[in-house]
């Protein structure tokens, strides 16, 4: 039917339920429904990346899903990663290496790169720059990215040590 | 909302999809990881009835290595295909095109299926299919059929599988062994859209090339085979001779598109140079 339909999952570790048409987009839901409007809406056909969340831990264009396709999964998003008073090892990198201009690549970068950092903790430059390939920046040239995730690898291996 | 409205349906069963897809035909579509999909429909390019979701369909997902033959399920992510052992034994081909497959969050949820269907025109595995003799099996309400490759790519997004059919397995033989592969992509970003993707196989006996087969993608409506450029090998010695001539005859043969991003003059310059490095890295794997 098209009519909305309740969808229910899990966000940043918490039970949450909206209603949802089956065209409604996850990153519509999330926004709209749910008031997590970190998630950034850019290109809305899955070639900018600034929409990217984790679905059971695996980084997904969040417009290239529809809401109804993420009931019962768990969605983690840019505002499950850290606050000011307590940043992401990420989120302090990127603040450091001035890995941002005008920020609005800044959570699909930063969601990309939780993945690859889970996935695979002492990255290469290749590796660094093969995962942010998925993700476009107008600002920075990348390289600022590219530092910022190195460094905060670097600090998560020296914090797991 | 991006997308126009449609109903949705996520069945638990193939039964129930088959069903699904006889009752609604051509006003259904199949999704399984909807990346090329979902731009479809937020571009409004397709407006569905009805999309069949088959995430939960059990079993579908198998990536496999029988009967000399490599079979992915309709619900095998292209992350599973780009990791898995049996891949690089059975086609070393698609192993070598398969890093060129878009960016990783993408190649999480999409399907080498759904890629398969979807029949893009700059799409690497279309390619890929029609250089390993590769067969679609395709399911509906009334019984299954298999579909070769070259007969599957009917044209510019098209296929040949009907209205009320799914694609639920692709096969790929075994490569001969022997045989070498090369594959060679330009695109403005590794993982973007191929303006030209050239993909080659070789097998070499007495010094002489047997059997070759060289495929490109982004020159044209869908997945081109240089059938002159594989004949104008057969007999000839693998070495930059016979690769630049084969390279020159697979140039002559397409008729590529233009866009902003490349004119026919740079695509077919494109095939000229990736056919002649795709065989070179062929005939170095050949043994």
């Amino acid at each position: 039917m098209t009519t909305p339909r309740t969808v229910e999952l899990v966000v940043n570790g918490e039970h949450r339920a909206g209603d949802a048409e089956p065209r409604m987009l996850l990153s519509d839901f999330l926004r709209e429904q749910l008031g997590l409007t970190g998630t950034h809406v850019g290109c809305e056909h899955g070639v900018c990346g600034a929409c990217t969340v984790l679905v059971n831990g695996e980084a997904a264009r969040s417009c290239l899903m529809l809401a109804v396709q993420a009931a019962g999964t768990e969605v983690r998003t840019i505002e499950g990663l850290g606050g000011v008073d307590d940043m992401h090892p990420l989120q302090e990198a990127f603040w450091e290496k001035h890995g941002l201009q005008c920020g609005f690549c800044t959570p699909g970068m930063l969601m990309t790169a939780v993945e690859l950092l889970e996935s695979t903790p002492n990255p290469s430059l290749d590796d660094i720059r093969e995962a942010i390939s998925s993700n476009l920046c107008r600002c920075t040239g990348y390289q600022t990215i590219v530092e910022a995730v190195q460094a905060a690898a670097e600090r998560m291996q020296g914090e797991a040590q | 909302m991006k997308p126009p409205p449609f109903d949705y349906c996520c069945p638990d069963t193939l039964d129930e999809v088959l069903t699904l897809l006889a009752e609604h035909g051509e006003a259904a579509k199949v999704i399984a990881g909807g990346q090329s999909l979902v731009p479809m429909l937020n571009l409004r390019a397709l407006h569905p009835g009805v999309l069949i979701d088959i995430n939960r369909l059990p079993g579908l997902d198998h990536i496999s290595l029988e009967d000399g033959q490599l079979r992915v399920g309709a619900l095998a992510r292209h992350k599973a295909v780009l990791e898995s052992a049996a891949v690089s034994e059975a086609s070393p081909l698609m192993a070598l095109a398969y890093p060129y497959v878009s960016h990783g969050p993408i190649r999480n949820r999409g399907t080498l299926c759904g890629n398969l269907c979807h029949n893009d025109p700059a799409s690497e595995m279309p390619a890929v299919a029609l250089a390993s003799g590769a067969e679609m099996v395709l399911q509906s309400a009334g019984g299954t059929r298999t579909v070769a490759a070259e007969d599957f790519f009917t044209g510019m997004l098209s296929t040949a599988a009907e209205a009320n059919e799914i694609l639920v397995e692709v096969r790929v033989p075994r490569a001969p062994a022997g045989q070498g592969a090369g594959f060679h992509e330009v695109s403005p970003r590794k993982g973007d859209f191929a303006y030209v993707a050239v993909g080659a196989t070789l097998q070499v006996a007495d010094g002489a090339c047997t059997g070759a087969r060289i495929v490109c993608a982004g020159v044209g409506d869908g997945p081109h085979r240089a059938y002159a450029a594989e004949d104008a090998l057969t007999g000839a010695a693998p070495g930059d001779d016979a690769f630049r001539q084969a390279a020159a005859a697979a140039a002559d043969s397409i008729d590529p598109s233009e866009d902003f991003h490349a004119d026919a003059d740079y695509r077919r310059d494109l095939v000229r140079s990736l056919t002649r490095r795709a065989l070179a890295d062929a005939a170095s794997r050949c043994n």
